[in-house]
Order: structure tokens, then sequence, then C-alpha cells
């Protein structure tokens, strides 16, 4: 059965972690699912570059942290906040791709 | 068991607000020292660069007078850290007026720190020359054509220097750029609090309500240190802290959760323990501070490149939907064509709302399928405003009369929901310093000077 990361989170959110780097937070309804999430690795690297186009190299880290029950990606920044051809200077708004993931746990 | 430390702080960011109610909450509680933290990077490289406050002057006025009227009579030192959001010296400066201000509206006499963060270019290119500046991956490295090109360079102060100006006495402190922990921090661990709990409770705190549930970024927050602990409290009766709000804070704007980097060292995680003392107090636990093998600050740097123009507009045309990509090329290249022998180095960008105009090259599905309007900024940049506005306008006056194929609505391609139809955004900045530097003494970099007011 499909599992939806919207339904098994509290919080997925992005942001800006200095001008050169942007970081998403996924953080879950319980130890349970933020174990089993874990477990599977479903949330990689491979993930990360295919949700939002870029390189392996420009990931840099997936973290679990386990005093909020999160995942934590961070990724390098298209190009610094603020540079020509800004969309999101504080970067808020670069979270949507991981609202609609879907995984069989 | 040595008293616990403790601290006020006021709100997320100087200018930021609180309730009267939360504060006097916080005043009841005798703090040893009210503080705040007036600085982000995160509105961008604008109010760095152009040395202004992206937050509001009377705001700003409103809490400070608040927090300086309860301190200085009773003898509690009031802290701010990083003024008028970016600390270069025209920050500083702006934010001394207004505490001046104050004090001769209120007849109060106190003593005034002001803590200098702006670094000089030559001394910048020494440093780099005996390399001593490394880049903050994925920063370039550093060049003396761009610390010359750069307006204002700042370096984040660690604790040492506000605590030789408490050595002073001062009433108020301000400082320029700082990280953001240490106007909390610095006082604690002067008094022999542990470093590692005093920094870690200073991160919290500066975002102030920001780690309650609900969150707030204009509601105060107390800290307690004690020996080998610190706790968190909400001073609002709407708000909790919980194990989760705290530790989920930990993650905010961080690449690491479990290493914080800072001056001189960093904070590691890996052993802390977050745990719920009653309903609304967190108590933190474990954590260590790990100096690095040299002392760095980070320095922050913005410089102009320009000046820029936009116009916004809509189309609600199926037809011109469907063909918005061909027609911005088009567009385009009207306008270069247009000016060609003028030879300007102009950036033109049309940003289209209901295709990719949120995420960019990050957007997943960068299409206008289904899509039954379409928002459109076109952007010039250019290096005088008056050429952004020629850009500007020629690129919104060819759009709206392009003739694309198919097309019907032949008497306007763009719904223009102002008049005038263009707008100055004025200087356009970038980050051109996020580099460590490295450096012998931790307060030599920043030079303080005391005013009797």
């Amino acid at each position: 059965m499909k599992t939806k990361l919207l339904d098994i989170t509290d919080i997925i959110r992005s942001k800006n972690s200095g001008p050169y780097e942007l970081t998403f937070d996924i953080m879950f309804k319980d130890f349970d699912w933020f174990n089993k999430v874990c477990e599977a690795k479903v949330i990689n690297e491979a993930l990360v570059c295919r949700l939002y186009k870029i390189k392996p190299e420009d990931i840099i880290n997936i973290v679990e942290f386990n005093p909020a029950k999160a995942i934590k990606i961070t990724i390098k920044r298209p190009f610094p906040s603020g540079n020509l051809g800004e969309t999101d200077v504080y970067g808020a708004q670069q979270h949507a791709p991981l609202l609609d993931l879907e995984f069989d746990l | 068991m040595k008293e616990e430390f403790r601290i006020l702080s006021t709100t997320a960011i100087l200018g930021y607000g609180f309730p009267v109610a939360s504060f006097e909450e916080g005043m009841k509680r005798n703090p040893h020292l009210i503080a705040v933290d007036g600085g982000s990077t995160d509105p961008g490289p604008y109010y760095l660069g152009a040395g202004v406050s992206f937050t509001d002057r009377d705001a700003v006025k409103r809490d400070l007078e608040i927090m300086i009227k309860a301190g200085v009579p009773r003898k509690i030192p009031v802290v701010i850290g990083t003024a008028g959001g970016s600390g270069a010296e025209s920050h500083l400066d702006w934010c001394r007026k207004i505490i001046e201000e104050i004090a001769v509206e209120n007849d109060l006499h106190f003593k005034l720190a002001l803590i200098h963060a702006q670094l000089g270019k030559d001394a910048l290119k020494n440093a780099l020359a005996d390399g001593d500046i490394t880049p903050l991956e994925p920063a370039p490295e550093l060049t003396p054509e761009e610390i010359d090109a750069t307006t204002n360079i700042v370096a984040q102060m660690g604790i040492e220097p506000f605590i030789e100006a408490f050595d002073s006495m001062p009433d108020v402190i301000l400082a320029g750029r700082a990280y953001d922990p240490t106007c909390f921090a610095a006082l604690a661990i002067k008094q022999g609090y542990d470093r590692a709990l005093s920094l870690h409770l200073g991160k919290i705190l500066e975002c102030a309500s920001i780690c309650a549930t609900p969150g707030s970024g204009s509601d105060c927050m107390f800290g307690y240190i004690g020996d080998d602990y610190f706790r968190v409290e909400p001073l609002n009766p709407i708000r909790k802290c919980t194990t989760l709000s705290v530790a989920a804070h930990t993650l905010y704007e961080k690449t690491n959760p479990y290493i914080l980097p800072g001056p001189g060292g960093h904070l590691d995680l890996t052993d802390c323990r977050f745990e719920q003392e009653t309903e609304n107090i967190v108590r933190v636990s474990g954590t260590k501070f790990v100096e690095s093998e040299y002392y760095t600050v980070k320095l922050e740097g913005a410089k102009l490149i320009g000046y820029r123009t936009v116009s916004i507009a809509g189309t609600r045309d199926p037809v011109m939907i469907s063909m918005i990509d061909e027609i911005i090329k088009g567009v385009e290249e009207r306008v270069a064509d247009n000016f060609r022998e003028k030879n300007w180095q102009y950036h033109l960008r049309f940003n289209i709302y209901g295709r990719d105009g949120v995420m960019a090259g990050l957007e997943p599905t960068p299409t206008t399928a289904g899509a039954h309007e379409l928002g459109i900024i076109i952007e010039a940049t250019a290096p005088t405003q008056k050429q952004a506005d020629t850009i500007c306008a020629f690129a919104r006056s060819t759009m709206l009369h392009y003739g694309y194929e198919g097309r019907r609505s032949t008497a306007g391609n763009l719904a223009f929901p102002y008049s005038p139809s263009d707008f100055h955004a004025g200087e356009v900045y970038v980050f051109s310093v996020y580099h460590l530097l490295k450096v012998e003494d931790p307060a030599g970099l920043f030079p303080i000077e005391y005013k009797t007011l």
C-alpha cells in the first residue's frame, strides 16, 4: 500500500541555510513512521536529484535527526540568494515537490 | 549549586514586536539580562550592500524603548546583537541614534557600549594575501577586486567582544554584526556558566517564540541556565515549549542539526537531550562545545551590480498562454535587435507565475498546462536606472502588441494592474563575500566605543 508523506508528517518546509544553501525539514508525526522511513531509506540522494532536477554533487547532506523525528536535506542553491534570476529570496517556498511523495513502506 | 542565570529574549528580530504582557511576565522572573537579536541574511543582499535596515525605524524604537525603560533603572543590562539587521557601520549608527532619542525623550542617563563589526578593505586584502581567508563552500574564492567592489564587509563577532564590553559595566550594549547566540550567551559565559549550554540556549532564544507551539516571530521567550542544563519557558499563556517544538527549532535554517558551527568552534548536539519538565517548559542537556584548531569569524559582504526596473502584468488568454515561450523569445530578440548598436549590458527576464515563477530551475513541472491565467513580471537590470527603464519599457510595449501565431486579441496581450505599469526597484546587490577569516585575537577586529548618555 502506498503511504503519502503528507499523511505521516507534521511539517515539511524549506528555507535558506545562509545565502548559498537551501535546506528542507521533514518532521514526522511519530517515531514509528520516522523509523520506518529511515529504515527503508526512501528519502535518499536519487530521490532528491529526481525531484529537484539536480546532480548528486549538489546535495550537501541528508541527515536523520532523532530528537525531532526529522529528516533534513540540504542542497546547494542554484545561485546565491538574491542573485539575478532569483525567485525566492528566503527559500521558503521550495518544499512543494516533497508534499506529493508516496512510498511503499 | 549556583543560582540559575536568567535571560529575557524579547522577540525574534528587533522591530518584530512583542506583547507587553509577555514582557512583564519576563520581568517578574527577575532576568539578569534582557537581550534581542537584530540580524539576518534572509532578506537578501540588498540591506547589507545598501547599508539600510530591513526592519522599520518606528517598530525598532517601540521595542527598544520598552526594553531600555525596564532594564536601565533596574541595572539589568540590555544587549542588542546585529544592529539594523546587517550590522555594518551605517546600521550601527542608525540604531545608536534611536537609542539616543529614547534616552533624551525619557530623561534616561546611562552608559552605552557600541561594538563595531565593519572591516576595512586594506586589512582584508592583507589577510587574503596571507592566506587567512577561505570560502564557505559553495561560495567562490575571494579576490582583491571583489573586496574593492563590495560596499560593506562585516564579520560576525563571537562572545569575546561582548565579554570585554561587560568589563566596563555598560547599561546597554549595541553590537554590529554578531553570531546570533552571542548577545544572549556572553554574560552567562563571563559569569562562569557552561559555554556550550549558554550558546545552545542563545541559539534558541535568538528566535524567541519561534521555538514554541504555536510559534510566533513577535513574542518573548525566557531562558534559564543551570550547572549542566538549560530550560526554556514561553511567557504567553497561549504558547508551550514542547520537546518537539524546541528540537524542531534546532533544525531551523541549519545545514546539519548535530553540528552547529560558530566563531571559535562548533556546538555538538550528538548527545543532546530534550526533556519535558512541565507542560510548557523544556529542559535541555548534553550539548558540547568543540573548539576549532584556529579561531575563525564569518565574513559577509554584498556588492552593487546595477539597477532594476520591473513591470507587472498578466494574461487570461488561452492561446497566449499556450504560446508563452515563443512570445518571450520573440520579445527578447526584438529588444536585443532594437538596441544592438548601444551595446548595453542588460539582464532581461520574464518571470512567469503559473509556470515556474516560484521555483525556476528547481520546478519539477515547468508547464502552463492547466493554467487559466499567468502572472508576468518583466524585469530589466542594467548598469544605470535609465537603461533599465528603457529595456523594461520597450520589452513591456513589445510584449503588449506582439503578434504571435493564432492570436485573436489584437487590441493587447497584457493586463496591467497599475498605471504607471513600470516601477523602479532601484539598486541591485548580490552577495560577494561569504568567507571565513582566521584571527589571532577574537576581540581584535571589533573596536568598542563607550558613550555616556
